[in-house]
């Protein structure tokens, strides 16, 4: 009996969060076929996809590693900047598709390493270092990718962190990346079915990495990290194993928001970036990969919605941050949620409890 | 040879010296008491025997290898399980969650097991489910699988938290001060616990402990430390006459 009862719960995570992604794909893809998705509206799909994947993955970190990282834009960055590297030049001879599979691996790997770089010094030590050093790490990395000129001649890769005429380049050669201008001339490619699968495949990989054996021990960590260690838990290992998955994560997610535009600049992946996504992960509960979800959606979208109240835009977005930390955190309201998530269930405790069995068989 | 042989065990924190030629022999399946007055010691006897601190004298000796300075990962490993003097339980994890856990290296797949589900994660998933079922139904609280750690009462706490230690098939298990917070009736109940523990996985066990009636009426050896040095040693009985202990550690006021 317990046992079902458990299943049937971790069950409900997975459920929703499909749900959430698949309801959202589903109302878009509607909206597109009555032709009443706006252009603009169009061009944010694709920036919505990769900042639900920032959140859940962030979420990896701070909600179940429990570590606080401020400098999860730096990850996303490196990713975007190397896929779209290697899609601008080496991927260009090649047909769109494999180009493209292999700008993301290349993207995700790149912010892997980063992980690893940043990860295995500061996971060692325990105590808020993490956040002094992401945050360090972000800024260091924007400003290198902001002033670094790549160009390519008959004689390789040129390299300079002056100027495009400091490559000593010959005559012939052609400037891959313009310092703060950035890579430009970038194949755009925006498919947010695309995007849907991407975040897809991350809900899989995290709510399954979390319901397993590593999982628990990242948990663990987060909850006592003086037990874990005596039950014989490599606290390094699993920091760096959730400190890292994140990061790859992270380094799909820019990728993918990098392709979506024409241009692509350091800038953008900047201090506000990072703090925006540990909003989301903040406002939609911490460890709550829903509300990570749904999180990412409303801020993302929210502040294109108020444009049109232009100098009021920020105090709404402000009260709407301020309404929803109330509801996710407020005593008061965290009861009547619990009151009304009992009476929901009571009502459909029968047929919930078969689509579980469904999902698990 | 015993399970647990430790030879001259000492260590200093700067000038201080917190635990001074601790000598202590620990048989398969005997119940071994370690008391003193507050500040005597045990606990920081505690965390060296389970790699916390690194002792700067004296060896320790497990199951015929020599553990000294080895980390916590490698002791429990090795098969030493301990529950602390403030419950730590992993609060925010289910009940069956925090024993499970404490099976890490013991039933063991890979990340990517788990994460692509194969049919080893399963099996192994469904083996722990019922070891951790089974250990909980031991303790009474197998109802409570489903809850989270820090929903279950005080008593049932201790309990969980020895069960998480047991889950790692220690071959010796150190209890700190198990009875500390509980009431006669809670003492009385976790001694037979203690004593059912012994006898079912046939383990040895080392505690801490405050309470003189818990420990006399369950310890067949005790040491006595006081200000890191070991003051007595013997059976129950040899330990309560010593006049140095009734002087040192019960006092003139104790109702003993």
């Amino acid at each position: 009996m317990a046992k079902q009862k458990k299943i049937s719960k971790a069950a409900r995570t997975y459920l929703t969060s499909f749900i959430l992604v698949g309801g959202f794909w589903g109302a878009i893809e509607a909206v597109k076929l009555s032709g009443g998705l706006s252009s603009k509206a169009a061009g944010l799909l694709i920036p919505v996809c990769a900042y639900i994947m920032m959140a859940i993955s962030l979420n990896l970190v701070v909600g179940f590693l429990g570590e606080l990282s401020l400098g999860h834009a730096a990850f996303m960055s490196a990713g975007a900047f190397a896929g779209v590297f290697f899609y601008n030049t080496a991927g260009a001879g090649m047909p769109e598709g494999a180009a493209i599979v292999l700008a993301f691996l290349i993207g995700g790997l790149a912010a892997g390493i980063f992980g690893v770089i940043v990860g295995v010094p500061v996971l060692r030590l325990s105590g808020d270092y993490l956040a002094i050093v992401t945050l360090a790490f972000g800024e260091i990395l924007k400003n290198v990718l902001n002033s670094l000129y790549i160009g390519a001649d008959s004689a390789g890769l040129h390299f300079s962190l002056k100027d495009q005429f400091s490559l000593n380049m010959e005559p012939t050669g052609k400037v891959l990346m313009k310092g703060a201008m950035g890579i430009t001339g970038i194949r755009k490619f925006s498919v947010f079915s695309v995007g849907i699968l991407l975040i897809a495949l991350t809900l899989l990989f995290v709510l399954n990495l979390m319901n397993s054996r590593a999982g628990r021990a990242i948990t663990a960590i987060r909850d006592d990290d003086i037990a874990a260690r005596s039950i014989g838990i490599n606290l390094t290992k699993y920091k760096l194993m959730a400190f890292v998955s994140s990061a790859v994560i992270a380094g799909f997610a820019g990728v993918l928001y990098a392709l979506n535009f024409a241009s692509l600049v350091a800038k953008k992946f900047d201090y506000n970036l990072s703090i925006n996504i540990l909003v989301m992960v903040v406002l939609g509960g911490m460890g709550s990969i829903p509300g990570a979800i749904i999180a990412a959606v409303v801020l993302t979208v929210l502040p294109e919605l108020l444009r049109g109240f232009s100098q009021y835009r920020m105090f709404i977005y402000s009260i709407v941050l301020i309404i929803m930390m109330l509801f996710n955190r407020a005593p008061a309201f965290v009861m009547w949620r619990q009151r009304m998530a009992l009476k929901f269930r009571s009502g459909k405790a029968g047929s919930e409890k078969e689509d579980a069995g469904k999902k698990k068989g | 040879m015993a399970l647990l042989e430790v030879k001259n065990l000492g260590i200093s924190f700067g000038g201080l010296q917190a635990v001074q030629g601790l000598n202590m022999s620990i048989e398969s399946g005997h119940l071994y008491g370690l008391i003193g007055p507050n500040g005597a010691g045990k606990t920081t006897a505690f965390n060296m025997l389970t790699g916390m601190y690194t002792p700067t004298e004296g060896i320790i000796t497990f199951d015929g290898v020599n553990i000294t300075g080895k980390g916590p990962e490698y002791i429990s490993k090795a098969g030493i399980a301990r529950t602390f003097q403030n419950i730590r339980l992993f609060n925010a994890m289910s009940v069956l969650d925090n024993v499970k856990v404490g099976m890490h290296n013991r039933v063991t797949y890979s990340m990517l097991d788990g994460v692509l589900r194969t049919k080893k994660y399963r099996n192994k998933e469904a083996e722990m489910n019922e070891k951790a079922q089974r250990l909980l139904d031991v303790f009474g609280i197998g109802d409570k699988a489903d809850y989270a750690a820090s929903q279950l009462p005080y008593g049932q706490q201790r309990k969980l938290e020895i069960c998480r230690a047991l889950a790692s098939d220690p071959k010796l298990l150190l209890l700190d001060e198990p009875a500390a917070g509980m009431n006669p009736n809670e003492t009385q109940e976790l001694m037979e616990t203690v004593r059912k523990v012994r006898d079912d996985f046939g383990i040895a066990i080392l505690l801490i402990e405050h309470d003189m009636k818990f420990v006399m009426g369950i310890c067949e050896e005790i040491t006595v430390l006081e200000y890191g040095k070991t003051i007595a040693h013997g059976d129950p009985q040899t330990v309560s006459n010593d006049p140095e202990v009734i002087a040192a550690y019960l006092g003139g006021d104790d109702e003993d």
